[in-house]
This record gives structure tokens, C-alpha cells and sequence, in this order.
């Protein structure tokens, strides 16, 4: 039964939090249950941000992700360090090796190693990284579809943002693509 | 129903808004920024006043005035801007005025921390300030509830003439999940002929006022209050049972800290071990019947707090010894894992 | 046979607790008379402090609401902001207004909260017993300064209605003084103004009385009316400190 825990982690301004918020708005669009819980306070304002989401068939217990993590997505190396061992046996971790040039001392999990940087950069802005990361989470887990993470792209983001979908959309697919 | 994501702290704005809630008063202190940020942005599309005042004293006060005057009025804070507001919530328990205060609880004591805590259940249960009186302190497990009970919250306070605490812990203000804007129960609620709203000159001037220099008379709005309390006791305490029947250990807990216990009590019983929960909703009124009648097979209760031993106090009350009531917490900000529960519970049942 | 003299409608049938020759009474009755001949009694709100006139709601004939020590700024702020129509007013002594409610008076000046505070100033805390305040002279003897206020020690006496006026957000402040039927029809004509200032929606305004305490300064009435204007007068210089341009 689907219980996916997931830490998404990085620097801050690096869209770890809409990360994990569009995964979860993408899984309430599908009807399952969700939550997000965020660090907060000091450590947001220039050390590692970070998120727990889940999503779960069943009714959500805590929160919390801590030592039972079923996916981690890191964007930094100082992310890597904190959270790698949280990761579940037969977890997932995606490193994004554009900032990160170290690999994953963990054998018993699955590991992607995806240039989100430098994708997003030759797409258009480096801004979008955070997104194809989220692509290739998506191409890999299948915990929710790539259609209800652009539905929500629109629900997070808001109407405003809309010049920027075809670029968002880019990322996804870019990211979907490295893994699918 | 159309559900939304929201974060806890903007689900208690909007909750507030939709049950009527005009008047907001309050001071920044992290972690429930969000709600005053949201009441500034929304309150005044809808006819309404935010306003940032100069403390949290003051902004009880200002809380004080705005209920005394007839209004729906709130303010939000965390723990030691609690502590703050008490001078103020003893005045507004004497002079029985309808209002909502929200504690998004963190760590202490002292200045303490910014991440969740629940070492705050003495502050909202017993009162806080001077003298004998209650708030009726509502404790949401998740966004939904909280939502539901935040607006809830204004019918009870009107109907029972009595400031309402949501305590929530930072976790429930900070977290995100999907909540819907259903239909509430209504209540009929009494005409408030009693506010400072002008004399109009067609009556006697109305007073808020709870200084009674003879003795008599304030005993007796001490026994007018008591009662009061007796009637809330009978009509509003609120708990979940949780899978009780045939349990081993029952745990205790409230607020988020139930949710954790509710994972842990799905390994115990896959390990073979009967595990329930007794949930307080209201933390006062407490529920203490619902500990009253356990089943044969209890052998011990277990506290879950994430304070240093708050709750458990009523527990012991509760149960009259007639089982074993053992504690299990966290504070500062820390959070019990479900291993941690879990390894408590085989311990305390000899496994 | 004709009326020649009528009590205020704005004051009720209670006694007053005050002590023989305390000029609260005066000063409760101007404030009750400029209601009744603004005729705006019916859509009176005040607001009564902790201090000697902390029972002041029992004593005016209109709504009223009974505050924490020094916070009454805040409570009127909560319910002008429910009934901007209406007219509220803080009636504040000085240790609850110089001492314990600084924030709040001070905040309330600073929005320009479009109330109206009446500020009596008796140099003493009365009912907890003669009390030293923020505003008791040097060299005043109080329970708490037996040797009489010492600069050093307990610095120089607060003066509210100089500080204030350099606070942006007040309209209108002006000290007056009640020992005398000058200074008394003088005091009436400042709260009137400091009542009109706030129907036509001009902000924060406050009219700094200064009063008597003849319990506790140990004096009798006549000889703390005197005590008042030879004392506190000089300290506490009478007259307009603040007019917006605009309010004029």
C-alpha cells in the first residue's frame, strides 16, 4: 500500500519547499492523502531548507519523516550529508550532481544522479532545476502522474505565473526524460 | 466539498473569516506569523479591521474591548506571548466575554525555541492567570479539524459567553494539508444585549467590569462561573476513542503527537501487541470518563506529550489509580518517534 | 418653579467613594456635562483605568468598560475599531497612564486612535494608599519616597503632555486644571474641544488634568487646591501644547 515519505532538501531560493508542494497538491488532485510539513525558522534564512512530504492511500499518521524516509531529493552536497541516512533500505535518492560531485555511499537504495542545474540552464533558467528534478522523481516513482504535477504547477504558482508554464513544463519533461 | 491545500496557519484565518471573525489583534512571535499575515491581507476585503498592535498585552486588551463592544474577535500567538496575554484572558473569563485565542505552542520554558512543543497544557488548562476560571481549550490533530474547530470555536464562545483556546502545536501551524470549508453545526446563539455598544438612550448602560469589592458578590460570580463550567463539562467534552477494545496499553495523546502514536500502534499490532488511543479533543473540559471506562485487559496507560509531563497529570486524576499511568516525551522542540513509542510500550508490558 | 440647576443626565444616582475635597468629581462632571451638551451621551463609551477611578463606570449614566491597569488605551482602541460612530474616551489617573500604560497610551497616540483620553494627573498613586508616581514633584513625600522623591535616585517627574505632543499621531493636548472656577471653565472648554476633535474624526486627543489628593498628601481640600497651583503649576505648565493645523 502506498505510504511514499519523502525529504526534499537544498539551499534556500532553490525551490525545495514548491518542490514538495507541488507533489503534494498533485497527490490531493488524485484523490490520496497528503501533507507537508516544513523546516522552519532560523535554518530557512541562509543554511539548508528542507520538507516532509507524504503520500499515503491510507490516513496519515505523523507528519513527520525522520529516519524513515522512502525517497530523498537533495540539490546540495550539504543536504546529501544530512539526510542520506534517513533513506529507507530500497529507497530512493536523487542527487543533483550539477552542485553535488560526490556519489552516494548507500548500496541498498536506488540512486539517480540528475544535472538539474545544468539542464535547466540550457532550457532556459537555472531557475527551473528544482522542476526537473521533480520530473525525474516523477519518471521513477510514479507516486503521482506528470499530469497532476503540471495541474498543479498552476494551483502553486497561480494564474500570474502562467508565461512561465511552456518553460516549467520544459523542465518536467526534461527531467522525465533522464529517467523514463 | 472542494478541499484546499493550506498551511495550518492560514486554514485558522480562514476558518475564522468564514465563521464571522471580524477583528483580529495581534503581535509577530514565531511559529504562527502566517495567521496575522493572512488577517492583514483578507480581513479587510471582507469588511473587517486587522490590526498589529504594540504587544501581546496590548493586543489581548485591544481583544477585551472588541468582545466587550459585541464583536467576533480573535488574536493568535505562541507560547510566551501567551504568557503575556493572561493578564488580559483572566478579564475576559471574569466578564464572560465570547472571543478566540490561539496558541500555536513551541518549546520552552523561557524564551525557549520556535519548533512544536505541547508544554503549554498547564497555560491553556489551568487557567494561566489569576483566579478561578477556564477557558474551553480545543486541540486539532490535523488541519481538517482544526479548521472545523476554529470555527466552531466563535459558536461556543458566544453560546457559553466564554473565551475558547485552539491550542495547536507548531507542527499543526506549520504543516500543509487539504482541508475543506464544510458546513458547521449552527448553533442558536443568545442575543448579546449585554455589549458596550452606546445606550442608544433606550436603556440602561451596559457594564464590563470584574471588580466586585465585597466578598459576596464575588463569590458569587464565582459560583455563577462554576456553574457555567459544570454545564460545559456536561455538554462539550470531546475525545477519540481509538481501537480500545481488547487493548493491552492505551496510549494518551493529543494533537499531532496523537498521530505518531496512531503509527505506532499499526507495528505494535502487527508485532501481536493490542494497542489503543484515547484522544482528548477538548483538553478542558478534559474527557475523563473516557478513562474511567477501560476495558479488562488494559494493563498500563501511556502518556505521549511532547512537554516534559503536563497532560499526564489529568490522566492520573482521570484514572484514579486504577491502572498503572506511565509517561513518554519530548521537549525543546524534539518530536517522539514511532520507534521511540513503540520501544516504550514493549517496555512498560515486559516484551 | 423654575429649574435653575440640574444635575448632568451623564452622571448617575451613585455616591461617589472619593475622598472630601478630591477633584475627580469635578473633573467626572465636566466630562459627563460636555457629553449631555454634545448630546452624545446615547453613543457614550468609556473606558475606566485601576486606580482611584477605576469605579468610574458606576458613576457615569452610559455604557462602560472596566480595564487592566494601564491598558485602557488598548480596550477603547478594540472598541472604536468595532464602532468607529460612537464615542469612546479612556478616563486614566497617572499611575495608570505615566507608569504602567506607557506602551499602550504612547501606541495609542501613535496610530492616532480617534479617541479621546482624559489624563488626571494628582502627582500620587490615591488608592493603593499614597503610592510615589511617575509624576509626584521632587522632594514630594510619598509612602514609597519618605524623604521625598529624589531625582537621583527615582529620576525627574514625567511629563506626559510635552511628551506627547511629539508624538505625530495626536491631534489635540493641552494640561489644564480644576483649582479653581477659572481653571475649571478652562478644563471643561479643553475636554470639550478633545470630544469635538474626535466626532469629526481628527485623531488622538488628551487633555492632562492636574488634581488634587488631599488624603494622601496630607492636606486639607483649600490647602491642596493652593498646594496644586503653587506646586505642580510651575512643574506642569498649563495651556495648549498641541493643535493640529488642520483640526483648528
Amino acid at each position: 500500500m502506498l505510504n511514499e515519505k519523502i525529504i526534499c532538501a537544498g539551499f534556500g531560493g532553490q525551490g525545495v519547499m514548491s518542490m514538495g508542494m507541488l507533489i503534494t497538491y498533485a497527490g490531493m488532485l488524485e484523490g490520496k492523502q497528503v501533507s507537508w510539513l516544513p523546516s522552519y525558522g532560523v535554518e530557512m534564512r541562509g543554511g539548508t531548507a528542507n520538507c516532509n512530504v507524504i503520500v499515503a492511500e491510507d490516513a496519515i499518521g505523523a507528519p513527520t519523516v525522520s529516519n524513515d524516509a522512502t525517497t530523498a531529493m537533495v540539490m546540495n552536497l550539504p543536504s546529501l550529508k544530512k539526510f542520506e541516512n534517513d533513506l529507507l533500505k530500497g529507497g530512493k535518492l536523487f542527487i543533483n550532481s550539477s552542485l553535488i560531485d560526490v556519489k552516494s555511499s548507500r548500496e541498498d537504495i536506488d540512486v539517480y544522479y540528475i544535472p538539474a542545474n545544468e539542464i535547466a540552464v540550457s532550457i532556459g533558467s537555472g531557475k527551473v532545476a528544482n522542476l526537473v528534478m521533480l520530473g525525474a522523481y516523477v519518471a521513477a516513482t510514479n507516486v503521482v502522474s506528470i499530469d497532476s504535477v503540471k495541474k498543479a504547477l498552476r494551483k502553486v504558482f497561480g494564474a500570474s505565473k502562467e508565461k512561465m508554464m511552456p518553460l516549467n513544463e520544459a523542465a518536467l519533461q526534461r527531467g522525465c526524460d533522464l529517467v523514463g | 466539498m472542494e478541499k484546499v491545500l493550506m498551511k495550518g496557519n492560514e486554514a485558522i484565518g480562514a476558518a475564522a473569516i468564514k465563521a464571522g471573525c471580524r477583528y483580529f489583534f495581534g503581535y509577530p512571535i514565531t511559529p504562527q506569523n502566517e495567521v496575522p499575515e493572512y488577517m492583514a491581507k483578507e480581513l479587510p476585503k471582507h469588511g473587517g479591521v486587522f490590526l498589529q498592535a504594540e504587544s501581546e498585552v496590548a493586543a489581548i486588551n485591544m481583544v477585551y474591548g472588541a468582545a466587550g463592544a459585541g464583536a467576533r474577535v480573535m488574536t493568535s500567538s505562541s507560547s510566551p506571548g501567551l504568557a503575556l496575554k493572561q493578564e488580559g484572558l483572566t478579564y475576559i473569563a471574569a466578564c464572560e466575554l465570547p472571543c478566540l485565542v490561539v496558541n500555536v505552542v513551541r518549546g520552552g520554558p523561557g524564551l525557549g525555541g520556535i519548533q512544536p512543543a505541547q508544554s503549554d497544557y498547564y497555560q491553556a488548562t489551568r487557567g494561566g492567570g489569576n483566579g478561578d476560571y477556564k477557558l474551553i481549550v480545543l486541540a486539532p490533530a490535523s488541519l481538517q479539524e482544526l479548521t472545523d474547530m476554529v470555527q466552531e470555536a466563535f459558536d461556543l464562545a458566544d453560546y457559553y459567553r466564554n473565551p475558547v483556546m485552539v491550542l495547536a502545536d507548531g507542527m499543526i501551524g506549520q504543516m500543509m494539508e487539504p482541508v475543506a470549508f464544510g458546513e458547521i453545526p449552527q448553533w442558536t446563539l443568545p442575543e448579546k444585549n449585554w455589549a458596550t455598544t452606546g445606550t442608544d438612550g433606550d436603556r440602561a448602560p451596559n457594564v464590563i467590569n470584574s471588580l466586585f469589592l465585597a466578598p459576596e458578590e464575588l463569590e458569587a460570580l464565582n459560583i455563577r462561573l462554576q456553574a457555567k463550567y459544570q454545564t460545559i463539562k456536561a455538554n462539550e467534552t470531546r475525545c477519540e476513542i481509538y481501537q480500545l477494545e481488547d487493548a493491552e496499553i492505551v496510549f494518551t495523546a493529543y494533537g499531532t503527537t496523537a498521530r505518531i502514536v496512531k503509527n505506532a500502534i499499526k507495528i505494535l499490532k502487527a508485532e501481536g501487541i493490542k494497542a489503543g488511543l484515547i484522544r482528548p479533543m477538548t483538553l478542558w473540559p478534559f474527557p475523563e470518563a473516557a478513562y474511567q471506562a477501560l476495558p479488562k485487559t488494559v494493563k498500563c496507560i501511556l502518556s505521549v506529550e511532547m512537554s516534559c509531563g503536563q497532560m499526564v497529570d489529568d490522566v492520573r486524576l482521570a484514572v484514579e489509580s486504577k491502572v498503572p499511568v506511565a509517561f513518554y516525551g519530548r521537549s525543546g522542540g524534539m518530536i517522539p518517534t514511532v520507534d521511540d513509542i513503540v520501544a516504550e510500550a514493549k517496555q512498560l508490558l515486559g516484551r | 418653579m423654575a429649574i435653575v440647576f440640574e444635575k448632568t443626565k451623564g452622571l448617575s444616582n451613585v455616591e461617589t467613594h472619593y475622598c472630601p475635597g478630591c477633584t475627580h468629581g469635578i473633573i467626572h462632571r465636566l466630562v459627563a456635562e460636555v457629553l449631555e451638551e454634545m448630546d452624545v451621551l446615547p453613543k457614550a463609551i468609556g473606558v475606566s483605568p485601576v486606580g482611584c477611578s477605576v469605579l468610574a463606570f458606576k458613576y457615569f449614566n452610559i455604557d462602560f468598560q472596566e480595564a487592566t491597569h494601564g491598558r485602557a488605551p488598548a480596550v477603547a482602541t478594540g472598541i472604536k475599531r468595532v464602532h468607529p460612530d460612537k464615542v469612546v474616551f479612556t478616563y486614566q489617573g497617572d499611575g495608570d497612564l505615566a507608569s504602567i500604560g506607557t506602551a499602550e497610551i504612547v501606541h495609542a497616540a501613535h496610530r492616532s486612535e480617534n479617541i479621546t483620553t482624559i489624563f488626571v494627573n494628582n502627582a500620587i498613586y490615591g488608592m493603593t494608599g499614597g503610592q510615589m508616581a511617575p509624576t509626584t514633584l521632587p522632594g514630594q513625600k510619598s509612602t514609597t519616597s519618605p524623604l521625598g522623591r529624589d531625582p537621583k535616585h527615582a529620576g525627574m517627574p514625567l511629563k506626559i503632555s510635552e511628551m506627547f505632543a511629539t508624538i505625530p499621531g495626536t491631534a489635540y493636548v493641552e494640561r489644564v486644571s480644576v483649582h479653581d472656577p477659572v481653571s475649571i471653565r478652562n478644563a471643561k472648554k479643553a475636554i470639550r474641544k478633545a470630544f469635538e476633535y474626535q466626532v469629526a474624526g481628527k485623531g488622538f486627543a488628551m487633555v492632562e488634568v492636574l488634581s488634587t489628593c488631599p488624603t494622601n498628601w496630607g492636606l486639607s481640600p483649600v490647602d491642596s487646591l493652593t498646594w496644586l497651583k503653587d506646586n505642580m503649576i510651575p512643574y506642569y505648565p498649563l495651556g495648549n501644547y498641541k493643535t493640529l493645523e488642520e483640526v483648528k
